[in-house]
């Protein structure tokens, strides 16, 4: 229950190649996070799975049979949307038991799946409510309450909290986390935000104009980015990347450095502080380092630096990595 | 989002008000077409053939077709300034803070509401009437003798009535407007020093001139049709002072029973409200949201 | 300068806006007012505001005249029918140009928009010929097609306007909870349509109701609905005053109710939602 393979998966729009071609494994059971900037394909692909577009070549099997051309409905696959898409005219209580009413359960069944999804989601007092009187996180669970109740193959999640604020997010996310933990069903979640991939998956692929740059664990793509676009959106500060002389130094066309693998203090290199950001956990130098162009430091605690004064600073042994003429990681 | 099953149900749908509106447009316009080029009465049913553009010839000919096809456009013309001038006035007044907005808005939306024939006899019977008039009696009350509005000023009068049927309508599609102009655009204004009428000329015009330019399109579509108002009042007349290009075709139609000529006369309309709407589309037509 | 608003400068406003909308009012008032007067206190000058003797006989007349309540049935039914033909056909064509629009669609739009723009007295010889021919003519079943047919640009984009705001998602949610076409239909789409719909069917029945062309040319004395009555019959040789006053307030009133309430359906509809 819950593997889906893709292959060679193609969609345009007219003469808009959209994604150019797609293979992917997804096992039973995986959390697998579609991640990549505004545009890249992440929810056209996680369209095509659910069947809301038609793949303009290549072939969706779910469970090992080919479900490229059937209808979202017959695919199995429960979908949160975006927005959440609640039935505005229908109580909670309606909308969670919509899919059981559209499969032809018996009145007593559907009210039983709906009462437990409600237990675990924490929505059984608003069961009469309308969306309409529901806060936004409320919302959210109608939303996965409705996809639950489906006992899908797997979870289609569409952005599901970008339109929460920042505190609810958190919240939402270790929730969804737990569910996953608890249901074991397959799960693929589309966001733009590399936190929640780095926190929430199993697996990761990394989308960039509809094509797959890498797929892996959240800490293979930290530790091993195969090329330099999965190595710049991975990992929050961005990671700082040297082209020129000083990348020629250690043989490559670039290289690149994580905020946090380099010490401040000593080292090769040498810059003047434009910005410095003091967490009390954490400090955040921006640094010109003339050549070397703007480099962002995170160094631990508290380093007593501020604006104008000059550094020394060097990357911490074995952190450099080497990125050829093609933009692909050396290593 | 449409995948192909919901492709095909798409085209089956959209089929009949299509199909309808083709049919709609292409058989009668041909009719037209084909009656306007031959001769037939309906009172002498049997002397028929083609004359070619006799019929078309006499229109051009005709006194009459050049006094309908200026008062067709003093119509137009003397409505849509009077509607829109008065009506961003109103608004802008409406908008105001003022106590009881809600009922107000009902007294001045409630003429388009009025039937054109009802608008038209009560303008005619209970306030132009020369002796039981409400106006006649006011000008009496002066000292005057009661003007003889419709058999005088005709036109002048027919505007009146017709301004006074349309003005609601361009007052409350501006004063929708108006109201969703977002107030903080004004309050910036304010705050770099803008006098109110800098704010309505460089920020309350600007934002006000696609609703005004809809309310124009709108107006003229209507107003190139106007006949219940004139049917009730004048009947075209005295003479031909009140007659437009649709009341004369009317006339040739249904009272002279001249199918011919009122056809050739049709298609010279259809022309002409073509020739206003490619204008109008082409300065007006982009600002609709499709 | 201070940013609330005097009471001096509210009460100013509110006056002259009073003031203008009275005078806008004024005629409906006088008409609804002369209704209730005696024929005598209805002409007699200088004109009575308050007239001694109020009566309803004005109203009873008018309606036992033999044919006033039969105009008024035919405006009903006009209107009405007129309205909910319109509906049938356009409600498919609205649904598909909103939820599965073609490359075309917008072209299409714009052509139904370009169709109301011709004059009605360009196919006024066809329709005449051809409802004489097909014996449609003085029929209230022709005038409830031509009526139709010249509303149903306005009924197809109105509908397209209301139908492009139910958020795409929330069907495409009603599919993946495995709802076929029709379920999506009946359980989620026309609900959420529900309002669009009453909207359009509201301002349509005005429409139809006041419409002042095909309702006169088309007709003579059996289908005639009060468009074509007062037309015809205001002269003051027809009707006095008091009465004409009656009839006309009837004429009026049910549509000046309706469309008191539906300003809002007014501005979109007859603006073909380029003003919301």
């Amino acid at each position: 229950m819950g593997q889906i393979t893709l292959k060679q998966v193609r969609k345009s729009f007219g003469d808009v190649h959209v994604i150019p071609g797609v293979d992917l494994d997804i096992l039973d059971g995986e959390f697998v996070v579609f991640v990549g900037p505004s545009g890249c394909g992440k929810s056209t692909l996680l369209r095509l799975i659910a069947g809301l577009e038609d793949t303009t070549s290549g072939i969706i099997a779910i469970d090992g049979k080919d479900a490229t051309s059937l209808p979202p409905a017959k695919r199995g696959l429960a979908m949160v949307f975006q927005s959440y898409a609640l039935y505005p005219h229908m109580t909670v209580r309606k909308n969670i038991a919509f899919p059981l009413k559209m499969a032809g359960m018996s009145e007593a069944d559907q009210a039983r799946k709906v009462d437990a999804a409600a237990k675990v989601l924490n929505l059984s007092s608003y069961l009469d409510r309308r969306p309409g009187q529901l806060s936004g996180g409320q919302r959210q669970r109608v939303a996965i309450g409705r996809a639950i109740v489906r006992e899908p193959a797997a979870f289609l999640f569409d952005e599901p909290l970008s339109n929460l604020d920042a505190s609810l997010r958190v919240t939402m996310r270790q929730e969804i986390t737990e569910l996953h933990q608890t249901l074991k069903t397959t799960m693929i979640y589309v966001t733009h935000d590399q936190v929640e991939a780095m926190t929430m998956a199993d697996k990761i692929v990394v989308l960039n104009a509809g094509r797959v740059e890498q797929v892996g664990s959240p800490l293979q793509l930290y530790n091993h980015p195969d090329n330099l676009f999965v190595a710049g959106f991975i990992g929050s500060p961005k990671m700082n990347l040297i082209a020129g002389a000083e990348a020629a130094q250690h043989g490559a066309t670039t290289i690149g450095v994580r905020p946090e693998h380099i010490e401040v203090g000593t080292g090769p290199w040498s810059g003047i502080v434009a910005l410095a950001e003091h967490l009390g956990s954490d400090t955040f130098l921006k640094v010109n380092a003339g050549d070397l162009g703007t480099m962002t430091v995170r160094a631990s605690g508290e380093v007593r630096v501020n604006y104008g004064d000059r550094i020394q600073f060097g990357p911490q042994a074995g952190k450099i990595h080497r990125f050829g003429p093609d933009g692909k990681n050396m290593a | 989002m449409s995948t192909q099953s919901t492709r095909a149900a798409a085209r089956l749908m959209v089929a009949p008000s299509v199909i309808l509106l083709l049919i709609w447009m292409i058989v009668p316009l041909a009719m037209t077409i084909y009656f306007s080029f031959r001769l037939y009465r309906l009172l002498s049913p049997d002397r028929t053939g083609w004359v070619g553009f006799n019929n078309y010839v006499w229109f051009f000919n005709s006194p009459d077709f050049w006094v309908a096809i200026v008062n067709t456009l003093l119509l137009v013309g003397g409505v849509l300034v009077i509607t829109v001038v008065l009506g961003v006035l109103i608004a802008l007044l409406i908008d105001q803070p003022i106590w009881g907005q809600g009922p107000l808005r009902i007294l001045v939306i409630s003429p388009f509401f009025v039937m054109p024939p009802v608008a038209a006899s009560i303008w005619e019977n209970l306030f132009m009437h020369p002796q039981n008039g409400l106006l006649a009696a006011v000008s009496r009350g002066f000292g005057y003798d009661p003007i003889l509005y419709l058999e005088s000023y005709p036109m002048a009068s027919l505007i009146f009535i017709v301004s006074w049927e349309w003005l609601p309508f361009a007052t409350l599609i501006l004063l929708t407007a108006l109201q969703s102009m977002s107030s903080e655009q004004l309050e910036a204004a304010e705050m770099d020093g803008a006098s109110a009428l800098s704010r309505f000329r460089y920020l309350v015009l600007p934002h006000l001139s696609r609703a005004i330019t809809v309310v124009i399109l709108i107006q003229t579509i209507f107003l190139l049709g106007i006949f219940g108002e004139i049917f009730t009042t004048t009947q075209g007349g005295p003479g031909n002072a009140s007659t437009t290009l649709p009341y004369m075709i009317y006339k040739q139609a249904l009272i002279a029973k001249d199918i011919g000529r009122a056809a050739a006369g049709g298609i010279i309309a259809v022309i002409l409200a073509n020739i206003v709407a490619i204008f109008l589309m082409r300065g007006i037509g982009k600002h609709l949201d499709a | 300068m201070a940013r609330t608003v005097t009471t001096q400068r509210k009460v100013a406003y509110t006056l002259a806006a009073w003031a203008v909308g009275l005078v806008i009012f004024f005629p409906v008032f006088w008409t609804i007012l002369t209704s209730f007067k005696t024929e005598a206190s209805a002409v007699a000058s200088p004109p009575e505001f308050l007239a001694a003797d109020w009566t309803l006989e004005n109203y009873a007349d008018v309606w036992s005249r033999s044919d006033y309540p039969r105009f008024f049935w035919n405006s009903v039914v006009i209107s009405i029918g007129s309205t909910l033909l319109g509906l049938a056909i356009a409600i498919p064509a609205a649904w598909s140009m909103a939820f599965a629009p073609g490359k075309r669609t917008k072209d299409l739009l714009m052509w139904m928009l370009s169709t109301k723009m011709m004059p009605a007295v360009g196919v006024l010889i066809p329709m005449y010929l051809l409802f004489q021919w097909t014996g449609l003519f003085d029929t209230r079943i022709g005038l409830i097609l031509a009526l139709m047919l010249m509303n149903l640009p306005i009924i197809v984009w109105m509908l397209y306007t209301y139908f492009k705001e139910i958020p795409a998602e929330i069907l495409e949610a009603a599919r993946m909870d495995g709802a076929s076409l029709r379920n999506e239909i009946i359980y989620v789409l026309t609900p959420m349509a529900i309002p669009g719909i009453a909207s359009t069917m509201l301002l349509n029945i005005i429409l139809a109701w006041n419409e002042a062309f095909w309702t006169i040319t088309l007709t003579t004395v059996d289908a005639a609905p009060l468009s074509a009555f007062i037309a015809s019959f205001s002269a003051p040789q027809g009707l006095f005053y008091a009465k004409l006053s009656a009839a006309s307030t009837m004429a009026i009133a049910p549509i000046l109710i309706v469309g008191w309430f539906s300003q809002k359906q007014l501005v979109r509809g007859l603006t073909f939602g380029a003003v919301k």
